[in-house]
C-alpha cells in the first residue's frame, strides 16, 4: 500500500477526531454518580460478638466477614475475581466456591485452583468504639495474603 | 417453471419498488434455492419482525430496575397477545443469530468473500457482531436472575483488556457493576442505536451485493437470464411464509425464558451466558483470562476480517469448497477439530491440572500458554501435514483454520451447552 504525504495527512486527521470522538462520547454517555455519596461505612457490630475462626456473611455490605484464630478480622468482597459472580461458602474447606467458573478460595481468599488469576478483594476495617467500621466503597486488590491485611482489636 | 414471456404492460408501484432491489433480469443458476438457502432474506425478514414486535414490546416495557421485572409479568398476564409478541421477539432474534450464522458460512464457503466482495465481507461481519450485540443488550433488559449474571460475567470479560478495559466496561455498564445505568445503556443502544446502525449497514450491504452483480456464481460460457419477477420474487415469498408460519406456531406454544427478578446477592449455580457466548465461557474455564479474553478473540477477528485479503494464488469465485481437494480438507479438519476440541476439554477437565502443578510459575504461562499451546501445536502440525503431503496451497490452508475456527467454537459451545451442570463442572 502507497502512503503518499496527502494520505498520511488525512488518515491522521481521521485517527485523531476518532480519538477525540470516543472521549466525547465516553464523557457525554457517563451518568453522573446518584449514589448518596455519604462516607457512612457499613457497621457491622461489635467486634466483640465475632467468634474466633469463623465465617460472618454481610450480603448486604456484599462482603464475608472472617475473624481468624489469632483474631484478626478480614473481610473479604463476596465477588469473584475472575468475572464477577457471587462466590459460595465452602464448608468443607472453609474457604469459597465460584459457581460460574469453578474457581476456588481457600479461607485466606487465595486463588486454590484456576481460573480466578487473584485472591478476593478486601474491604479496609476500622475499629470505634468496640465496633466494626467496613469501608464498602472501594475494594482493595491483592496479589496474596499476608498479615498486614488484618485488623486487630 | 420459469417464465420468460415478455409483456409489454406497466409495472405497478410495488413492481417497480421491488426493482430498485432487484435487477430486472437475473441468472437463472442464482434462484435455485441451494445456491443461497435464501439466508440472507431470511435475515432481513428477521429484522423486520424483529422491529415490528420490538416497537410493540416498546409500549409497555418500563426501563428501570424497579419496573423492568414487573413490567414484563404486566405484559405476560395482563395484555392481549402480550406473551406472543414477546415469544414472537424472543425467537426471531434467536433464529436470526443462527440464520447470520449459516449465512456466513455459506457466503464464505461458497467463496464469494473476494475482490470487490472483500468491502460487503466486512460490513457483513460487522452486521453479525451487531446481532450478537442486539441479543446481547436485549438479554438484559427482563431484568431475570439469567440476565443479570450473563451480563455480568460478559461486561467483566470487558476488563481483562489491557489498559483500556476498566474504562472500556465502565463506559459498557455505566457503572462500576451492573445495575440501572447498565440497563438504562442497554435499553437506548437495544431499541435506538443498534436498530439504526443496522439499516445503514443493511442498505451498504444489498447495494454493494449488486453493485458486484448479484449473488457470486461460477464463471460460465453462457448465461440464461430470466426475470425477476415473478421467478425470484415468488420465491422469496414462499419462503417468507414459511419462516412467519413457523415463527407463529412455535410462539404459539414456546414460552420465552423468565426466570426470577434478578437479585445481585445471589449468583445461580451454574451461571451460564446466553447460549451463543458459552464457547467464549467455555475458553475463559480453560485459559488464563489474558489469552481468553483479549489474545484469541482479538487474533479471530483479525483473521476473519482478513480473509478477503490475503494473497490468494487460486480464485474460484462462487464455487463451493474452491475446489474437490478444499472440499476434502474442510469436511475432515471441521471433524477433526470437533473431536480433538473435545478431546482437550475433557482431558483439560480431568487429567492436566497445570495451575497446581505449576503452581509457582505465573498464570499467563501455567494456565495460559501451555494450554494453548496444546491446542495451537497439533493444529499447526496438521496444517503442514496437508501441505506437505497432499499439496494444500494458501487458499486451501485458510479454509482449513476457518473450518477449525468455527468447529471448535462450536464444540465448546455444545460442551457448555450441555455437558455442564452445577458449578460449571462437566457432568461426566
Amino acid at each position: 500500500m502507497k502512503l503518499n504525504r496527502r494520505k498520511f495527512i488525512k488518515r491522521t486527521l481521521i485517527a485523531l477526531a476518532t480519538v477525540e470522538a470516543f472521549f466525547l462520547l465516553r464523557g457525554s454517555v457517563n451518568k453522573v454518580d446518584t449514589s448518596s455519596g455519604t462516607t457512612e461505612l457499613f457497621n457491622a457490630g461489635k467486634a466483640t460478638a465475632f467468634d474466633k475462626n469463623k465465617l460472618y456473611p454481610f450480603l448486604t455490605g456484599q462482603f464475608f466477614l472472617k475473624r481468624f484464630e489469632d483474631g484478626g478480622f478480614l473481610a473479604m468482597s463476596f465477588k469473584c475475581t475472575h468475572l464477577g459472580c457471587v462466590v459460595n461458602t465452602n464448608s468443607k474447606t472453609g474457604g469459597f466456591n465460584c459457581p460460574c467458573h469453578a474457581s476456588q478460595f481457600n479461607k485466606f481468599g487465595e486463588v486454590l485452583s484456576a481460573p480466578a488469576t487473584r485472591p478476593l478483594d478486601y474491604f479496609p476495617i476500622t475499629i470505634e468504639k468496640g465496633e466494626l467500621l467496613i469501608d464498602t466503597r472501594k475494594p482493595i486488590r491483592r496479589s496474596s495474603f499476608n498479615k498486614s491485611q488484618l485488623t486487630y482489636l | 417453471m420459469t417464465n420468460t414471456n415478455q409483456e409489454d404492460k406497466t409495472p405497478s408501484s410495488i413492481e417497480k419498488f421491488i426493482l430498485h432491489l432487484h435487477p430486472a433480469k437475473i441468472d437463472s443458476r442464482a434462484i435455485k434455492i441451494n445456491r443461497t438457502f435464501g439466508l440472507g432474506g431470511v435475515c432481513a425478514l428477521l429484522f423486520i419482525i424483529l422491529c415490528l414486535t420490538g416497537l410493540l414490546l416498546r409500549f409497555s416495557y418500563i426501563p428501570t430496575v424497579e419496573h423492568a421485572y414487573d413490567s414484563i409479568l404486566g405484559l405476560k398476564n395482563n395484555t392481549v397477545f402480550g406473551q406472543f409478541i414477546r415469544n414472537l421477539h424472543h425467537l426471531s432474534a434467536k433464529l436470526m443469530i443462527v440464520a447470520s450464522f449459516l449465512h456466513l458460512v455459506r457466503v464464505y464457503y461458497t467463496q464469494s468473500i473476494f475482490l470487490k466482495r472483500g468491502e460487503n465481507w466486512i460490513y457483513g461481519l460487522l452486521m453479525m457482531f451487531l446481532v450478537l450485540a442486539s441479543s446481547f443488550t436485549g438479554y438484559l433488559l427482563p431484568w431475570d436472575q439469567l440476565a443479570y449474571w450473563a451480563v455480568t460475567v460478559i461486561t467483566q470479560i470487558i476488563e481483562y483488556i489491557p489498559f483500556i478495559g476498566h474504562s472500556l466496561a465502565y463506559v459498557v455498564r455505566g457503572s462500576e457493576t451492573v445495575d440501572g445505568n447498565t440497563l438504562l445503556n442497554f435499553y437506548t443502544l437495544h431499541t435506538g442505536i443498534i436498530p439504526l446502525l443496522f439499516i445503514f449497514l443493511m442498505c451498504m450491504h444489498f447495494w454493494l451485493v449488486r453493485k458486484a452483480g448479484g449473488i457470486a456464481l461460477p464463471q460460465q460460457e453462457e448465461q440464461q437470464k430470466v426475470d425477476v419477477i415473478p421467478n425470484l420474487v415468488s420465491k422469496e415469498i414462499m419462503l417468507a411464509c414459511i419462516v412467519i408460519a413457523g415463527l407463529f406456531l412455535t410462539a404459539a406454544f414456546y414460552d420465552a425464558p423468565l426466570l426470577d427478578q434478578a437479585n445481585p446477592l445471589k449468583s445461580p449455580n451454574p451461571s451460564k451466558a446466553p447460549w451463543y457466548f458459552l464457547g467464549a465461557q467455555e475458553l475463559l474455564l480453560h485459559l488464563h483470562p489474558f489469552f481468553s479474553a483479549v489474545i484469541i478473540p482479538f487474533a479471530t477477528a483479525l483473521f476473519f476480517f482478513g480473509l478477503p485479503y490475503y494473497k490468494y494464488n487460486n480464485l474460484n469465485i462462487g464455487v463451493w469448497f474452491n475446489s474437490p481437494l478444499g472440499k476434502k480438507i474442510t469436511i475432515q479438519s471441521s471433524i477433526i477439530a470437533f473431536v480433538f476440541t473435545f478431546a482437550l476439554i475433557y482431558l483439560f477437565e480431568h487429567f492436566f491440572h497445570f495451575d497446581l502443578w505449576l503452581s509457582n510459575w505465573p498464570g499467563v504461562i501455567s494456565t495460559g500458554l501451555i494450554p494453548f499451546l496444546f491446542y495451537a501445536v497439533p493444529v499447526a502440525a496438521y496444517l503442514l501435514f496437508w501441505n506437505k503431503k497432499h499439496q494444500a496451497n494458501r487458499t486451501e490452508l485458510i479454509m482449513a483454520c476457518t473450518s477449525i475456527i468455527l468447529s471448535s467454537y462450536i464444540c465448546m459451545l455444545l460442551i457448555s451447552l450441555l455437558l455442564r451442570g452445577e458449578g460449571m463442572l462437566m457432568i461426566f
